[in-house]
């Protein structure tokens, strides 16, 4: 099957401090692939590369044929067709939880004002969310924000999910809510790539798996072989310390 | 005693009539203070390194010098480049250039009190630079800046009793006459000030009510 995403050689830094340091790696449509590896190692900074929220240093990302790297490349519609859910949710404090996702079908898809409510509408039933659309986002748990979140970058119709730890900053009990929606939208055959440390949500959806360190993929294979793994020390030690 | 509280009483009609020039002047010095920060803070924002300087200058040309001698340049100044203004007029005019300097300076701390992730969130859906500041960060931003508008408002209002030196008949001013009449210059400035305490109190109870109303719903539970 084609490369929905390709990453080659990619480099990026916040000023001095280099970050990324030549990551390469490929991504099929329709697959689901998890990052894990320990905080600092750049994966949000590699996520972010992807759509140029940070603009890498050096190398190439190629998604869906388009060269994003390119300066030619007009970001925002790259940006357009790819979802993005934060660690922090980051929803529009300001806006109701059906405006947060309206106004970007609205704005920047160009739909009208009731062609993107509708499909708001429809967006929030899917993650369960559709009695709070007339809430605002700090009325609401974490757990609830994050639906509202992920609602919000699927109304786009992306070809390709990125999501940055979206479990990490809830309290454990609100986390199954949000691991059970994704479960529902992995199903569905969309493209994704998660960076996570839910071992058990990662065996179970994804189909491959990326251990990071250092600015550097160190391993890439299925999940269970990376979690079980006994060679690779690093790993060993990384889960190892994962499950304590 | 109660000769003193007659007196106050007897002198509080007239003082009133000063009342409607004080707002008057506020009113308008805030609102030119108001289009002009408005015009400034989007040149800060979105104009390149180049023309950067014109809203910074501005603002450390009107917070370094004193508004009296503001006032003073464009009421006695002014004239001699052929351009008269009334007292009224003048008073309004330094008030609002002063305040558009402080307003400006407003705008700049509530856009960056918005947090990079507000930003991030915006570009990650495809939104253009223009519309992450017209959708998300501006109507924030204002929310953030309501409180200190609110007090730049009423130290407006304090400060318009400078206004009184070039003439202008406002509350301050019409103390100075009747000081002049009676002699009583205790109590009359103490009526004076009264009313503007009154005034000052008035404006923020007023504005605490469309803070609330303005208020992001579930604001102080996050906190
Ligand atoms: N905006 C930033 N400015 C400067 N340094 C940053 C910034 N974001 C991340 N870093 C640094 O880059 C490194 C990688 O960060 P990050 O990509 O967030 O790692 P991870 O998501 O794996 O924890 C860390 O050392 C972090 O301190
Ligand atoms: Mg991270």
């Amino acid at each position: 099957m084609k490369n929905l995403l390709l990453v080659e050689d990619l480099w990026a830094s916040y000023g001095e401090h280099m970050v990324l340091k030549g990551v390469n790696f490929a991504l099929k449509k329709g697959e689901k692939v998890v990052i894990v590896g320990p905080s600092g190692s750049g994966k949000s900074t590699l996520l972010k590369c992807i759509v140029r929220l940070v603009e890498p240093i050096k190398g190439k990302i190629f998604l869906d044929g388009v060269e994003v790297t390119s300066p030619k490349t007009d970001i925002r519609s790259v940006r357009a067709k790819t979802g993005f859910v934060f660690q922090n949710y980051n929803l529009f404090p300001h806006m109701t939880v059906l405006e947060n996702i309206a106004l970007p079908l609205r704005i920047v898809k160009k739909l009208t004002k009731k062609d993107a409510e509708e499909k708001a509408k429809i967006m929030l039933k899917t993650v369960g969310m559709d009695a709070y659309m007339d809430k605002y986002p700090l009325q609401l748990s974490g757990g609830q924000q994050q639906r509202v979140a992920i609602a919000r970058a699927l109304a786009m119709d992306p070809i390709l999910l990125l999501l940055d730890e979206p479990t990490s900053a809830l309290d454990p009990e609100l986390r199954g809510e949000v691991l059970d929606v994704l479960r529902r939208i992995a199903r569905e055959g969309i493209s994704m790539l998660i960076v996570t440390h839910e071992m058990d949500f990662a065996e179970e959806v994804a189909d491959r798996m990326l251990f990071m360190e250092d600015g550097k993929i160190l391993a890439a294979d299925s999940p269970a072989k990376l979690i079980h793994s006994l060679e690779n020390e690093r790993l060993v030690r990384f889960f190892r310390k994962l499950k304590a | 005693m109660l000769d003193t509280l007659f007196f106050i009483a007897s002198i509080i009609p007239f003082l009133i009539q000063g009342i409607s020039v004080t707002l008057q002047v506020t009113l308008f010095a805030f609102a030119i203070g108001l289009a002009l920060a408005s015009l400034l803070t989007p040149i800060r924002v979105f104009a390149p390194v180049s023309l950067s300087w014109l809203p910074r200058t501005y603002v450390e040309l009107f917070r370094g010098t004193p508004l009296l001698v503001q006032l003073f340049l464009i009421y006695f100044g002014l004239p001699s480049k052929g351009i008269k203004l009334d007292a009224l007029t003048a008073g309004i005019l330094a008030l609002g250039l002063n305040s558009a300097a402080y307003q400006a300076e407003i705008f700049r701390a509530s856009i960056k009190g918005i947090p990079e992730s507000q930003f991030l969130a915006a570009e990650s859906l495809g939104m253009s630079r223009l519309q992450v500041y017209r959708y998300v960060v501006f109507p924030q931003a204002f929310r953030i800046a309501l409180p200190a508008l609110v007090n730049e408002f009423v130290t407006l209002m304090k400060e318009s009793s400078l206004v009184a030196i070039i003439g202008v008949a406002e509350l301050t001013r019409r103390g100075e006459y009747l000081v002049a009449y009676t002699f009583r210059a205790l109590e009359v400035y103490i009526a004076v000030a009264m009313l503007y305490l009154v005034l000052c109190l008035t404006f923020s109870q007023g504005a605490k009510i469309i803070e609330k109303k303005l208020k992001i719903p579930g604001y102080e539970r996050s906190r």
